[in-house]
C-alpha cells in the first residue's frame, strides 16, 4: 500500500511539472504576441500623429552600454512617450537576443559575421561609432613604444621581462579580458595579427577591473578601449604610432573596431527613430566624442567584416 | 489534537462544520477516488475543519512547488550540460582532463578546445586549502564558545559570527583585492593574485558555517557525558578532546563538508583575487582559475546553443555533481557516526 502511494505521488509530481511547463510555454507565446501587437500599434500611432512612442530594448555590449544609455536618456526626455531600455550582457548576448527576437536592437562590438551561431544575413548592421583599443601598461614601465612583433612575443610569453624590450628588470604581467570580449578580439586581430595568446595571462571580467589592476600591478600590460584610458595607466605606441583619434581616422593606427547596433530586418517605428537619433549630429558630435569614441562621420577609412581597410 | 481542533475553536459550530466538510470530502473522494489525494490534502482522518483543509492544501502546494523547482533546475542544467557531449561530440575525458581552453579557435586552426582541467584543479585546490585553514580555526572557536567561555563567548562571538555570515561576498572580494593582493605581492612575491589570496579569503568566508554547525552539535551533547568524564578524573582538555569532540564528530564533519561546499561554489569573491589564469598552479603564489570564475567570465560573450556556451553549462553540471557528492557524504557521515 505504501509503495502504491509513493508511486502515485511521483506520477502527480510529474503531471504537475508538465502542467507548469505548459503554462510557462503559453505565457511566453502570449507575451510575444503582446509585444507584436504593441509594435504594430506604435507604427499606426506614428503615421497618424507623427509622435514617437512605444517601448524598445537594446541589449548587448557592455563597452557600448554607457553611450547607448546616455543617448537613450536624451532621446526619451525629448520623446516622453517613448521608452528605450538599455541592458548589458555582452556582445554575444546582444546578437543572440536580437536574432531570436528577444530584443529590438543588439549592441555588438564585433561584426555579426564573426560570431558563431548567428545567421548574419538576417541582421541589418548599423555602425554607430568607432572605438580605438590601446595597449596599456603600468606607469612604472619606462618603455614608450613596442613593435608589433614585440607585442606578439609578450602576449605569447616568449618575452617575459621588460628588460628584453629596453625597460627595467621587471617581470611582465599579462592581463586579459575573457575570450569573446570585443576589446580582446579587436586587440588580437589587429595588434597581434590573430596570434593565439599564451594561457599564462590573467583574465579580468571588465575594462574597469583591467584599468585598476594595470594601474596597481608593477610590470602589468593589457589593452583597453580608448574611452577607458586615463592618467592612471600608460598608453603604448605600436610601431611608433600612438593611439590617437587622428591616427585612427586617418587609418594609421590599426587597432580599432566599429560599434554596431544590429536589428533583425530593416528597422521600423521607434527602433528606426532611435537609430536615426544615434547617427544624428546631436549624438555623434557631443555624446560620442565626450565618451571617448570616434564619430562614424569622421572616419576617412572603412573596414569590412573580413578586415579589409579602404579609404572612403 | 488535530482532530479535535475544530471543536476547540468553534464549540458551537464544530459538529456542523465537521459534518459539512465530511460530506465535501466524501464528494471529492468519490470524484478523485485517490487514496493519495485524500491523504495528502485532507489527512487520513475525517472530520477536519475547512480552514485546516485549506491550510493543508496550501502547505502541500508549497512543498510540491519547492520540489518542482529543484527538479526543473536540475533537469535544465543536466540537459544543457550534457549537450556538450551529445551535440558537440566532445569526449568527457577531453572536457575533464584537457588543459587547453580555446573555445573560439576557428576550425582551420584545429577547431575549438574546451579542456577544463585547470579550472577543476583550481576549484579543488582553493576549496581544500580553504577548509584546511578554516576547519581547525572554526572547530576551535566552536569549542571555545561552548565549553571554555560559554557565557561571554556566546554573548560576543555569536553576534560576531552572524555578522561575518552576513557580509556579502563581493565585499570579501573587494577587501581581498585591496589589501591581501598587494600584501602578498610585496611580502611573498608573485603578482599577488594567487591561490594563496583565494583560499585565505575563502577560509574566512566559510568560518561562520563551520562554527555554527559545530557549536550546535557540541551544545546538544548530553550534560551527563561531560560530568561522567570529569568525575572519572579527566581534565578539561581530556574531556574536550577525548569525549566531547569525538561525540560531536558527525555534526562537526557536517559543518566542515558544508564549508567545503560553500568554498567550492563561491564565485565572486574568489574571482576578484585569484587572477584567473587557466593553468594548473605549481605553487600557492601562482594565479589560478576556478569553475565558477570561468563561467562568470565567459557567460556574457557566448551565444546560447553554441559549443562554447554548452561547455559553460557542463561546468555548471560539474559543480552540481560535486555538491551532490558533498550532500551524499554528509548523509553518510551523519548516519554512520551519529552517537547511538
Amino acid at each position: 500500500m505504501r509503495k502504491g502511494s509513493r508511486l502515485s505521488s511521483l506520477v502527480i509530481y510529474i503531471l504537475m511539472a508538465m502542467l507548469v511547463l505548459a503554462l510557462v510555454g503559453c505565457g511566453k507565446q502570449e507575451s510575444s504576441e503582446g509585444s507584436e501587437k504593441s509594435g504594430s500599434s506604435n507604427e499606426a500611432g506614428e503615421s497618424a500623429s507623427e509622435e514617437i512612442s512605444g517601448f524598445i530594448t537594446a541589449v548587448g555590449s557592455t563597452a557600448m552600454e554607457p553611450l547607448v544609455k546616455a543617448a537613450a536618456d536624451q532621446f526619451t526626455s525629448k520623446n516622453p512617450k517613448a521608452q528605450v531600455v538599455v541592458q548589458g550582457g555582452g556582445s554575444g548576448t546582444g546578437l543572440s537576443q536580437v536574432f531570436q527576437g528577444g530584443a529590438d536592437i543588439g549592441n555588438s562590438d564585433v561584426f555579426a559575421e564573426e560570431k558563431e551561431g548567428i545567421d548574419a544575413s538576417q541582421l541589418v548592421d548599423h555602425k554607430i561609432c568607432v572605438v580605438g583599443v590601446a595597449c596599456v601598461v603600468n606607469p612604472g614601465v619606462t618603455v614608450d613604444s613596442l613593435t608589433k612583433q614585440q607585442l606578439i612575443d609578450i602576449f605569447t610569453a616568449k618575452i617575459t621581462n621588460w628588460k628584453e624590450v629596453g625597460g627595467p628588470d621587471q617581470e611582465i604581467v599579462v592581463i586579459h579580458r575573457p575570450k569573446g570580449s570585443g576589446t580582446r578580439a579587436t586587440f588580437k586581430k589587429f595588434a597581434l595579427d590573430g596570434t593565439e595568446e599564451s594561457d599564462k595571462g590573467m583574465e579580468q571580467e571588465s575594462s574597469g577591473a583591467v584599468k585598476k589592476i594595470v594601474a596597481e600591478t608593477p610590470g602589468a600590460i593589457s589593452y583597453l578601449a580608448l574611452s577607458y584610458v586615463d592618467e592612471t595607466v600608460k598608453a603604448m605606441a605600436i610601431d611608433g604610432v600612438a593611439p590617437t583619434v587622428e591616427g585612427i581616422t586617418d587609418g594609421k593606427y590599426p587597432v580599432w573596431a566599429y560599434q554596431h547596433m544590429y536589428t533583425k530586418g530593416e528597422p521600423t517605428g521607434l527602433t528606426k527613430a532611435f537609430l536615426e537619433y544615434m547617427l544624428s549630429p546631436e549624438v555623434q558630435d557631443t555624446l560620442v566624442t565626450q565618451m571617448g569614441y570616434i564619430p562614424i562621420t569622421q572616419m576617412k577609412v572603412e573596414r569590412d567584416a573580413q578586415g579589409n581597410v579602404k579609404p572612403l | 489534537m488535530a482532530k479535535s481542533g475544530s471543536h476547540l475553536v468553534l464549540p458551537g459550530l464544530g459538529r456542523h462544520v465537521g459534518a459539512i466538510s465530511g460530506g465535501y470530502q466524501k464528494a471529492i473522494h468519490m470524484t478523485l477516488g485517490s487514496r493519495f489525494w485524500r491523504a495528502a490534502v485532507f489527512g487520513r482522518e475525517r472530520g477536519r475543519s475547512r480552514a485546516e483543509n485549506v491550510g493543508r492544501g496550501i502547505a502541500f502546494m508549497c512543498a510540491a512547488l519547492a520540489v518542482l523547482v529543484t527538479i526543473a533546475i536540475i533537469a535544465f542544467i543536466t540537459i544543457k550540460g550534457l549537450s556538450t557531449f551529445t551535440v558537440n561530440d566532445v569526449s568527457i575525458k577531453e572536457f575533464l582532463l584537457g588543459r587547453q581552453w580555446m573555445p573560439d579557435r576557428p576550425a582551420e586552426q584545429g577547431g575549438p578546445l574546451v579542456g577544463s582541467f585547470p579550472m577543476l584543479a583550481g576549484s579543488i585546490y582553493v576549496s581544500l586549502f580553504a577548509v584546511a585553514v578554516g576547519a581547525p580555526l572554526g572547530i576551535i572557536v566552536a569549542v571555545f564558545m561552548t565549553e571554555i567561555a560559554p557565557v561571554w563567548g556566546q554573548r560576543i562571538l555569536q553576534p560576531a559570527i552572524e555578522l561575518l555570515a552576513g557580509i556579502p561576498s563581493v565585499v570579501y572580494g573587494y577587501i581581498g583585492l585591496s589589501t591581501l593582493v598587494p600584501f602578498i605581492r610585496n611580502h611573498f612575491g608573485g603578482h599577488g593574485f594567487s591561490l594563496l589570496a583565494g583560499f585565505l579569503v575563502l577560509s574566512v568566508m566559510i568560518l561562520p558555517t563551520i562554527i555554527s554547525v559545530s557549536s550546535d552539535s557540541l551544545r546538544v551533547l548530553p550534560r551527563q557525558w561531560k560530568e561522567a568524564s570529569v568525575s572519572l578524573g579527566a581534565t578539561r582538555w581530556h574531556t574536550i578532546f577525548y569525549v566531547l569532540l569525538p561525540a560531536a564528530r558527525a555534526g562537526i564533519l557536517t559543518g566542515v563538508v558544508l564549508g567545503l561546499a560553500r568554498a567550492f561554489g563561491e564565485a565572486l569573491a574568489v574571482q576578484m583575487v585569484i587572477g584567473n589564469t587557466r593553468q594548473v598552479p605549481h605553487s600557492i603564489l601562482d594565479p589560478i582559475c576556478t569553475l565558477t570564475s570561468a563561467i562568470t567570465l565567459d557567460m556574457g560573450y557566448t551565444v546560447m546553443g553554441t559549443m562554447w556556451n554548452n561547455t559553460l553549462w557542463s561546468m555548471g553540471l560539474l559543480l552540481l555533481t560535486v555538491s551532490f557528492l558533498f550532500i551524499v557524504i554528509i548523509k553518510v557521515v551523519v548516519k554512520r557516526m551519529a552517537p547511538q
